[in-house]
């Protein structure tokens, strides 16, 4: 808890270096959103020479973009579920008990985010190249499942760390055995942080294509539809258009995940 | 109806946590590890030429390629510069951001700045690398910029570089250096951030008390203690940098970086040991570099 | 008498430190007993073990006679109130405390009904609807208080009951346990460093003191018969002297303690009466504490002993700091310690 007076004001030119930092991180993507209602659509004009809609409409009537976005969504649905299954495990077992080796097999879950997702994703390939398992809708999946589980779990984990140990103690003192106290006292407690992790491990696998690229084969999910569509020099706006719709999607996942974490803190007695 | 077998879990605590376990264990390590060790073994055999087909034997040539061609070495060279170059460049530009959040950002602001950096950084990076081609694009926002505050010579002078320069920002290497330095910007701002903020207030007071100026006391104070961040913050921007492909190729000059060599080479070149060879390098760079962080203190800033 | 808790031979290490060597004892039915001694003395472990958190790692734990060792928590006939009082945040004060018939299945209404009572009985009737984060640190206890009794356990455990109470209301909560206790008349067994807690609420006292039990006796007894110079010194405040410093004093070469307000302070030249141990030294340092004084008297033999002076009307003169003096006490207020 920062005290009333534990920061000071920072000078004229601190204050304005920050600001330009923000504008600077903020700025690119107002400027995609900008673009999605110009009028121009050979160039990348600016000022945009007018603003319409129009390439709203277009952009809906691809069915090829309808395509993409429902593979996406079904994909991270179901990385999401693996992720939330496999994630919760993960974060229960480790996250109070001290043993031997418990340090390697935290940085093995770590491991998927940790490094570069070309590398990820190319190991990926060279194991289904090797079981001479043809990429699809699952080995997409798998993937995502791959790297979203860290995120679940480093949410769980965080929320059971700040619980005190004594709740379960005085549940099973009461008469609860581990299933009933799993049910009536851990599991409210961890549904914001599952729901956060869950929210942020959609976005993720939502917007993902660097290791999708890889597992994906002839499937288009939105990003890659997105990343092909990005060479064509027609139709350019509706590249615009869906990255706006883009940006919505993962934005509010984003946000509601946020506020969640958030009054978990505060909420805590 | 239940009790008998959470009785029984109850005092085996090691077959519980073996349990729990097992299922993400066994997904990662047959998903994720047997992977990566699959790409290891591909990266020992090597592409036979006649054939063009991948003769699984043992052998050490393709590292060899690797090494030994200059191309192959040129690739090497240029991402690594590039992962430091932007490493710099990120510490240098997150550092006012980061410290007015940490140090001089009241409670209300400060929850402003942190939902002001969550937000871009999770806005999804194929639409921000898109946006910065838009804006770095002859005709785009940068150029148009430049020109109206009458920087129209400078930027052609800077496009005129030899190396960094190119026909536009969008196909420059300086283009893609200011791509690279948006993007992984947040992952340095917020470890920054976190250990500035870590700074006790009395720190500073007691070097202005014994008489520091205040860039004395930035640099024999609040420097070192910000290093763990920092170096917390250079571990993503590295490794983030120097695994990247997509980037180079959207945004930049033609030369390959080792990124999109992996990705041309297991895809059309069909030559996934040197595909696999050439992903090595950043696995062994990055776990050096890990170490030397960790060394710097970023895992406790983490 | 069948015990209602028993401990046979328990000990239990954690890593290299052992926290119980071998600890037996018995606690009777209807008690008020107390685990007392310094934080790290194993008492803590005690009552866990007891309760069924932990698991010893030899020796027998035994509840009305029956043996519990491997039994789990939820399968034993006592409760506990938690240091930090453990309340479910996400529930409300009324469902807390009706939290144990929940989890036995017991019909929704009788619980609303025997909840209610039950918050009846510590005063909190109307707070049934509040959450805990919105009760003060004493209502809390006494929501955790009767949210461990509902099921009507034989034996109500508690640890460190009072440690996070201010002063006045652990006067208040004392008075409060004592009677609860004598109304209910079950088993309490609380944990506590405070030796002043210990001596006002219990029958019985066990002290403790790196994993083993130093003594177990009733308050008057650990403060006037106390065995070794850690209870002698744990317990109210003593003066202990050693052996050697003993002979000189006693003329027998055996470690004995003597309360403070046990010895009197005379003047340099009065002679004590017939009968008295006495000495002559002098006054080091007067510690004044309102009720009484604290002299401290360095003897000519080297020993410093703390003197306790009433300052009530007529014994109100005190020798100026410095001056000689002359201290005496009865034989029978020395109490012989054992070694070790």
């Amino acid at each position: 808890m920062r005290s009333r007076r534990d920061w000071s004001r920072a000078s004229l030119g601190q204050r304005l270096a920050a600001a330009a930092g923000l504008v600077f991180l903020h700025a690119p993507v107002w400027v995609i959103v900008l673009y999605a209602f110009t009028t121009e659509d050979r160039t990348y004009q600016f000022p945009p020479p007018g603003l319409t809609l129009h390439w709203f409409e277009v952009a809906f009537a691809r069915s090829d973009m309808w395509a993409a976005m429902r593979l996406s969504l079904l994909v991270a649905l179901a990385a999401t579920a693996l992720a939330l299954v496999l994630g919760t495990l993960a974060a229960f077992a480790l996250a109070r008990r001290e043993f031997a080796g418990k340090e390697s097999i935290t940085l093995l879950f770590v491991l998927p985010i940790a490094l570069p997702g070309i590398i990820t994703g190319l190991a990926l390939l060279a194991g289904m190249r090797t079981i001479g398992l043809e990429p699809g809708f699952w080995t997409i999946v798998a993937g995502h499942a791959t790297f979203c589980l860290v995120i679940v779990y480093n949410n769980v984990v965080a929320r059971l760390r700040r619980m005190p140990a004594s709740w379960v103690e005085a549940s099973m003192d009461l008469g609860a055995d581990g299933f009933q106290t799993f049910r009536y006292v851990l599991l409210p407690q961890v549904a914001s942080a599952l729901l956060a992790g869950g929210m942020l491990a959609f976005a993720l696998s939502f917007d993902e294509i660097i290791v999708t690229l890889f597992t994906a084969g002839h499937q288009q999910t939105l990003p890659i539809w997105f990343y092909g569509e990005l060479f064509r020099p027609r139709e350019r706006p509706i590249t615009n258009v869906v990255a706006v719709v883009v940006i919505l999607v993962t934005l509010v996942p984003i946000l509601l995940a946020y506020y969640l974490t958030r009054t978990d803190e505060k909420g805590d007695t | 109806m239940l009790r008998p077998v959470a009785t029984f879990l109850h005092g085996r605590n090691a077959f519980y946590v073996s349990l729990l376990l097992l299922p993400p264990l066994l997904w990662l390590g047959t998903v994720y590890l047997a992977s990566l060790f699959a790409l290891l073994t591909q990266s020992f055999y090597a592409i036979d030429e006649f054939t063009a087909r991948i003769v699984p034997e043992f052998t050490l040539k393709t590292y060899g390629q690797l090494f030994t061609q200059p191309a192959n070495v040129d690739i090497v060279l240029r991402t690594v510069f590039m992962a430091i170059a932007v490493t710099a460049a990120a510490a240098v530009v997150a550092f006012p951001l980061a410290n007015y959040m940490a140090r001089h950002a009241g409670p209300k602001m400060k929850a402003l700045c942190y939902v002001g950096v969550m937000l871009p950084m999770w806005t999804s990076y194929l639409v921000k690398v898109y946006a910065w081609r838009l804006i770095l694009a002859k005709q785009g926002i940068a150029s148009w910029a430049m020109t109206s505050l009458g920087l129209g010579g400078a930027l052609d002078t800077l496009l005129a570089t030899p190396v960094v320069g190119g026909p536009s920002l969008a196909s420059s290497y300086i283009g893609m250096f200011i791509v690279f330095v948006y993007m992984w910007l947040p992952f340095m701002i917020l470890p920054l951030a976190a250990a500035l903020e870590r700074v006790p207030g009395s720190l500073l007071q007691a070097s202005a008390d014994l008489g520091a100026r205040p860039g004395q006391t930035f640099r024999n104070v609040v420097l070192p203690l910000a290093l763990p961040g920092l170096a917390a913050g250079s571990v993503f921007t590295f490794s983030l940098t120097l695994g990247d492909y997509i980037i180079p190729s959207v945004v930049g000059a033609p030369g390959y970086f080792i990124g999109m060599m992996v990705y041309q080479q297991q895809g059309t070149a069909g030559n996934m040991p040197l595909a696999a060879a050439f992903s090595v390098v950043p696995i062994v760079l990055i776990a050096v570099y890990l170490a030397l962080a960790k060394r710097l203190g970023a895992f406790d800033a983490l | 008498m069948t015990h209602a808790i028993e401990l046979e031979d328990v000990s239990r290490a954690f890593g290299a430190v052992l926290a119980l060597d071998h600890v037996s004892l018995g606690i009777l039915p209807g008690e008020f007993f107390a685990l007392l001694g310094p934080s790290g003395s194993g008492k803590t472990t005690c009552l866990r073990l007891i309760a069924g958190f932990d698991h010893p790692d030899s020796g027998r734990v035994l509840l009305d006679g029956e043996e519990v060792t491997d039994v789990p928590p939820y399968d034993r006939n006592l409760n506990t109130v938690f240091q930090d009082y453990a309340l479910f945040p996400h529930m409300t004060v009324a469902e807390n405390v009706a939290y144990g018939l929940r989890v036995r299945g017991v019909a929704a209404a009788e619980q609303r009904r025997r909840a209610a009572g039950m918050l009846d009985l510590v005063r909190l009737g109307s707070y049934g609807d509040r959450r805990p984060a919105q009760l003060s640190g004493g209502q809390r206890q006494r929501v955790a208080l009767a949210r461990a009794l509902i099921n009507q356990p034989k034996v109500l455990l508690l640890d460190e009951p009072l440690g996070a109470l201010d002063l006045k209301l652990r006067e208040e909560m004392q008075v409060e346990l004592k009677s609860l206790q004598q109304r209910l008349g079950i088993t309490f067994v609380f944990v506590t460093h405070d030796q002043g807690e210990a001596l006002s609420m219990a029958d019985r006292v066990a002290v403790f003191s790196h994993g083993r039990i130093e003594q177990l006796d009733t308050p008057r007894g650990l403060y006037t018969r106390p065995r070794t110079a850690f209870v002698a010194n744990f317990v109210g405040s003593a003066n202990v002297v050693a052996a050697q410093a003993a002979e000189r004093l006693t003329g027998r070469r055996e470690s004995f303690a003597i309360r403070p307000e046990l010895i009197d302070l005379l003047a340099d030249d009065a002679v004590p009466a017939a009968g008295l141990i006495w000495c002559s030294g002098k006054l080091e340092d007067i510690l004044y504490h309102g009720a009484s004084s604290r002299c401290h008297v360095r003897l000519d033999a080297g020993t410093v002993l703390a003197v306790a002076r009433p300052e009530s009307g007529s014994a109100s003169h005190v020798p100026p700091r410095g001056s000689s003096v002359r201290i005496a006490w009865r034989p029978e207020s020395m109490v012989l310690l054992e070694s070790g």
